[in-house]
């Protein structure tokens, strides 16, 4: 007789752990492809007591737009004369865009870096690559990205792009990048 | 909020990183120094093997030998083999050695004790004067071969030449093998190097504590430069200023209370003092300029530091807890990474001239600069803490390697790791 408690008592227990996994709901990821069956409503897992949770939803537009090399946006980079750091005009546009996209999109987080060529101290480049990255961040700041949106930091002369001591490296590494957070 | 557990799996990755490069065999990279200038007048000295240093692992007389000679002072004497062999015993003869042209003289011997150690004792002599000029007996484990030489060459040079040696302290620098990048400390010769830290990550900017316990550093490890103090015993490090934008540039004051780094955190790049826990951080620049590579005079009282306030990367210098500063440098358009001699009377410097960037020296009562070297890729002066000789970073064939070269320009030395570049040198302190 106690037995047969216990036995009742541990079945209803098991029942209880398998309802706590979920309701049974299909996964909420909708089939848009074009070779979907008729009247499908969902796909993947079904009858398994999982749900599916996707973040990516709204982020996807916005991420290929980044990704997308006919869009402007997947440009990042901030190309600069020896010893300077003033932004040159024909990047102005890719900033523009940039902070447009920044305003549109107030969760955007971005990390300028800048960085050097290989040439004088090693800590004074980590200045001049901080002083470029923080020209590009101020250029973004005036077209109404907000401050908590970015951080520049600076490499220095540290992660050439360019290998080598010919001035086209030299040019290649004389730059800031723009990255959004998942990019670094 | 969001942020949190993205930091916290960039910190765990690179924590995994770190744990699985200091795990990974590590590569030999023992620097190898070639002498490739010397003084004028060298003391010609013969260190005759000492009686029974067979005993010990080898090296100890020729270690004693090479690094006296590798101060560019000395030239050591071929000796051949004697009988009896003469020790820190013997009677002196004086006329034998004069004959060939030995104006010093070591002689020593090994004897085994019953714990296991061993007894090294040895004399040094005034050939010239016909004197003894004092001895010491040290008792080592035979694990200590070469630090036991390293003191009693320290003990000749400072006999001969009345300034402390140096061969005792070590030094530090960053090697750079494909991808890899590790701080090492070796003995000032080069030898004996560890790994302190190995990283995919740059390194850059080790400055050691005044006592030579701990290093600090900067590290890119989390995708941007941040400080760090490394404590050598036991590895452990702690982050000292990472804070939004770059932090950089870290410099220990005289007493090893503060640190003075360049921080961004406000815009731009700006001098800090902070305390090597992180706490205490508070402004002492206050320039729209660059103001970086911050260091203290031996005495506390001043920050040296590279700015371009001026229009072109200059060293000025500015009162330690603060105030108005003053420019140092005046020639040529570009004076970066100032060092301050042990004895503050001059500056050690970085200067560009004609597209060479080379160490120069400034003597700071007269004004007169000197360049010490004929590279054109110089970084990274570091002092001996005898300040008789300037340990930096060239390249040489395309290759990083580490140069010294003594105040007076005329002793050279190289440093070089086998497959790898090095730069960064910092030399630490006297080991008490």
């Amino acid at each position: 007789m106690r037995r047969a408690i216990w036995i009742v008592a541990l079945t209803a227990l098991l029942a209880a752990c398998a309802g706590t996994g979920g309701e049974q709901a299909p996964a909420a990821v909708e089939d848009r492809s074009p070779g979907a069956a008729p009247g499908a409503q969902s796909q993947g897992v079904q009858g398994k007591g999982v749900t599916g949770v996707d973040l990516t939803g709204t982020q996807a537009g916005a991420m290929s737009a980044l990704k997308d090399p006919a869009n402007i946006l997947s440009k990042r980079s901030v190309y600069y004369d020896f010893d300077k750091y003033d932004i040159k005009d024909e990047y102005k546009p890719l900033i523009e865009a940039h902070a447009k996209y920044l305003r549109v999109h107030p969760d955007a987080k971005m990390l300028i870096q800048g960085n050097t060529d290989e040439r004088g101290s090693r800590e004074y480049n980590v200045a001049l690559g901080q002083r470029r990255a923080d020209g590009v961040k101020g250029m973004l700041k005036l077209l109404g990205a907000k401050e908590d949106q970015i951080e520049s930091v600076s490499l220095g002369e540290e992660k050439p792009k360019a290998q080598g001591t010919s001035e086209e490296a030299y040019a290649q590494n004389r730059r800031s990048d723009m990255l959004y957070k998942g990019e670094y | 909020m969001q942020r949190t557990p993205v930091r916290w799996n960039r910190l765990v990755a690179s924590v995994v990183a770190l744990i699985v490069l200091l795990a990974a065999p590590l590569a030999r990279a023992q620097l190898s120094i070639e002498i490739t200038g010397a003084g004028a007048n060298r003391i010609p000295i013969a260190i005759v093997p000492f009686a029974g240093e067979a005993a010990l692992p080898p090296g100890l007389s020729s270690i004693v030998r090479a690094d006296l000679e590798r101060s560019g002072l000395f030239r050591g004497l071929e000796v051949p083999t004697l009988i009896p062999h003469p020790t820190e015993a013997s009677n002196v003869d004086y006329a034998e050695w004069r004959s060939r042209l030995a104006d010093a003289l070591v002689l020593g011997s090994v004897a085994a004790r019953p714990d296991g150690r061993f007894e090294v004792r040895f004399r040094l002599y005034d050939v010239v004067k016909q004197t003894s000029l004092g001895g010491v007996a040290f008792t080592l484990a035979k694990e200590q071969v070469r630090a036991t030489a390293h003191r009693i060459a320290d003990y000749v040079y400072e006999k001969l030449t009345g300034q402390r040696g140096v061969f005792s302290t070590r030094i530090a620098y960053v090697v750079k093998r494909g991808s890899r990048y590790e701080l090492q400390i070796a003995d000032a010769d080069g030898a004996g190097e560890e790994t302190a830290l190995a990283s995919f990550e740059p390194i850059i900017s080790p400055a050691w504590s005044p006592g030579g316990k701990r290093l600090a550093y900067v590290s890119f490890e989390n995708k941007k430069p941040v400080v760090y103090v490394h404590s050598l015993l036991d590895g452990k490090r702690r982050v000292v200023a990472n804070f939004k934008g770059s932090n950089s540039a870290p410099a220990w004051s005289p007493d090893g209370s503060k640190l003075a780094v360049s921080l961004s955190r406000e815009g731009g790049s700006q001098l800090y003092l902070i305390n090597p826990d992180g706490s205490g951080v508070r402004r002492l620049t206050s320039s729209s300029a660059i103001d970086t590579e911050p260091r203290f005079s031996p005495d506390g009282q001043w920050i040296y530091f590279t700015s371009d306030r001026g229009g072109s990367p200059q060293i000025y210098r500015m009162p330690a807890d603060g105030g108005p500063a003053q420019r140092v440098t005046f020639d040529g358009n570009y004076n970066v990474s100032p060092r301050i001699s042990p004895d503050g009377k001059s500056l050690a410097y970085i200067a560009r001239n004609d597209g060479k960037f080379q160490v120069t020296l400034l003597d700071l009562a007269t004004q007169q600069t000197q360049i010490l070297t004929d590279s054109d890729r110089d970084e990274s002066p570091s002092f001996a803490p005898n300040g008789r000789m300037i340990l930096f970073a060239t390249v040489i064939g395309g290759r990083g390697v580490l140069s010294a070269v003594s105040v007076d320009g005329g002793v050279k030395q190289r440093l070089t790791v086998t497959a790898g570049d090095v730069r960064e040198p910092a030399w630490g302190p006297f080991i008490k």
